[in-house]
């Protein structure tokens, strides 16, 4: 059953990150696709994930909708003008993609080309708005199309924001990102089950199908790196301190992962786990999660 | 405001100036002194240190504001020891080099460069408060430019990056988001938030960018 249909019939999915590497070499995705089928229901494939400079995700895309799993094609604002961005919409949906990944995109300073020139013509809530419109067949700006997509698409929300500032200007930011369109919506890394509760009820209203990040923690500097670096991203200490004491830190790290999924089931829709480099480990992790 | 400079690494301008043995040097008295990138002191240190790499300083001036078209005056004065340089080095922002360039036959070159239209935020910073898009939305935004002072220029809402109320792109700076919606929070007015942006017509940079004065 496809994401979208799953998701609109209320049921419980489940999807993954994909991360295209740099290079031609696809061997690793093909293995990666195989391996996840039947298991999740989509892969997400990043955009030049934290602006390092990687294969395309819409040609990644399709290479895992041609292996049999279907793909998320995240689409960032930082590399494309309204024009490329409109243009590679219509290019994937021709190559058969249907979910589309509303982002804004890191800053390029911070991955491998920091001298690149940053784009962000749109950002996210405004692609939202240009994907529906597509969808409706008319382009930006106003033109007629001759045959019109249909995407599915969705959007991310951090609900780990560290001030009542940030966390209420999310929750806006989403509002708006349904508005515009946003059909599901992804989340940042969730490490505590309470507080993504208390947010899932600030949000219920959006009536919009959540799936909850999860992050596998392969060692405690990993965690406190994330905690250090990545905004939103709060790893509890107990779990810092079972890292570091854990003596198979691997299986440690898929069982505090695959309990934050059982936690977190009971409240949204779906998971949504980042594997990052341990794509291959994600069988086990549902398989631990009894998933 | 503030044209915001920075001088140059020497290195940099001996090698824009590498064919010219005589060198003519103009600082600015606005921005540039202010600043202490182009004004009287500068300009003197950088003719020691030209003299020190075995240039000939024909001569030197601050001239008030070396963007004003009164720069072709403070040119004509000084015809004799600018005709016997090679070669014009200016301390001011582009815009006095070009004046410069504009009334002379000297190749002009630049000896800082420009950063950004500044404005005087916490004591000792200057912000970058505007880029001039040419078409000011900032009555959207509790007059706080998220196109200039956020990292992406976002219109739409924050987003998610902020740590601790700073950038997590650019740590040094405040979220603009934050500070938008602080304010906002301040005047009462946090519903301007949910309001939909449009997205920006950036026809209106279209560069260059020219206008034609109407006479009074």
């Amino acid at each position: 059953m496809s994401l979208q249909s799953s998701l609109e019939s209320g049921k419980f999915v489940i999807t993954a990150e994909v991360a295209p590497l740099k290079g031609t070499d696809t061997t690793e995705i093909i293995e990666v696709a195989e391996l996840l089928q039947g298991r999740i229901t989509a892969a997400n494939v990043t955009d030049q994930q934290s602006s390092v400079m990687r294969l395309g995700s819409l040609v990644v895309s399709y290479l895992l909708k041609e292996k049999g799993l279907e793909p998320v094609f995240q689409m960032t604002c930082r590399d494309r003008n309204r024009i490329a961005l409109q243009s590679d919409l219509l290019s994937a949906s021709v190559l058969g993609i249907k979910n589309v990944l509303a982002l804004t995109g890191d800053v390029a300073s911070l991955g491998d080309h920091p001298q690149a020139k940053p784009v962000f013509d749109l950002d996210s809530v405004l692609l939202l708005q240009v994907i529906r419109r597509l969808n409706e067949g008319y382009d930006m700006a106003g033109n007629e199309l001759k045959g019109k997509p249909s995407f599915f698409p969705g959007a991310v929300v951090n609900p780990g924001a560290d001030t009542e500032a940030a966390l209420e200007l999310q929750i806006i930011k989403m509002e708006k990102k349904v508005a515009a369109g946003a059909r599901f919506i992804q989340t940042q890394a969730i490490y505590d089950a309470d507080s993504f509760a208390k947010f899932m009820k600030r949000v219920e209203g959006f009536k919009v199908p959540v799936l909850a990040g999860v992050i596998p923690l392969k060692s405690a500097g990993m965690a406190r790196f994330m905690n250090k670096n990545v905004a939103g991203i709060l790893v509890p200490e107990h779990l810092i301190k079972k890292m570091n004491e854990a003596e198979n830190k691997t299986e440690t790290g898929i069982q505090i992962a695959a309990d934050l999924m059982k936690e977190l089931k009971d409240i949204c829709q779906g998971i949504h786990i980042m594997a990052i480099g341990w794509e291959k480990k994600v069988p086990q992790i549902l398989d631990a999660a009894g998933l | 405001m503030l044209m915001v400079t920075e001088q140059k690494p020497l290195a940099e301008v001996s090698q824009l100036i590498d064919k010219c043995h005589k060198v003519y040097l103009i600082g600015c008295g606005t921005c540039a002194t202010t600043l202490h990138t182009g004004g009287k002191s500068e300009v003197i240190e950088m003719k020691r240190q030209l003299e020190d790499a075995a240039k000939e300083i024909t001569g030197w001036m601050v001239i008030p504001t070396t963007c004003d078209t009164l720069t072709r005056e403070a040119l004509a004065e000084n015809t004799a020891a600018i005709e016997a340089a090679d070669c014009i080095l200016v301390m001011s922002c582009a815009l006095g080099v070009q004046m410069v360039a504009r009334f002379s036959d000297k190749p002009v070159y630049p000896a800082l460069n420009t950063l950004f239209l500044g404005m005087e935020g916490n004591p000792g910073f200057l912000n970058e408060a505007c880029i001039q898009c040419g078409e000011c939305v900032i009555g959207q935004y509790a007059a706080i430019c998220p196109v200039t002072t956020c990292a992406k220029g976002l219109l739409t809402g924050a987003c998610g990056g902020a740590r601790g109320g700073k950038c997590e792109q650019q740590p040094e700076h405040d979220c603009a988001w934050i500070l938008i919606y602080e304010r906002l929070k301040k005047l009462g007015m946090l519903d301007k938030l949910k309001e939909a942006a449009s997205p920006k017509d950036y026809s209106k940079m279209k560069r260059p960018r020219q206008l034609e004065l109407t006479p009074l």
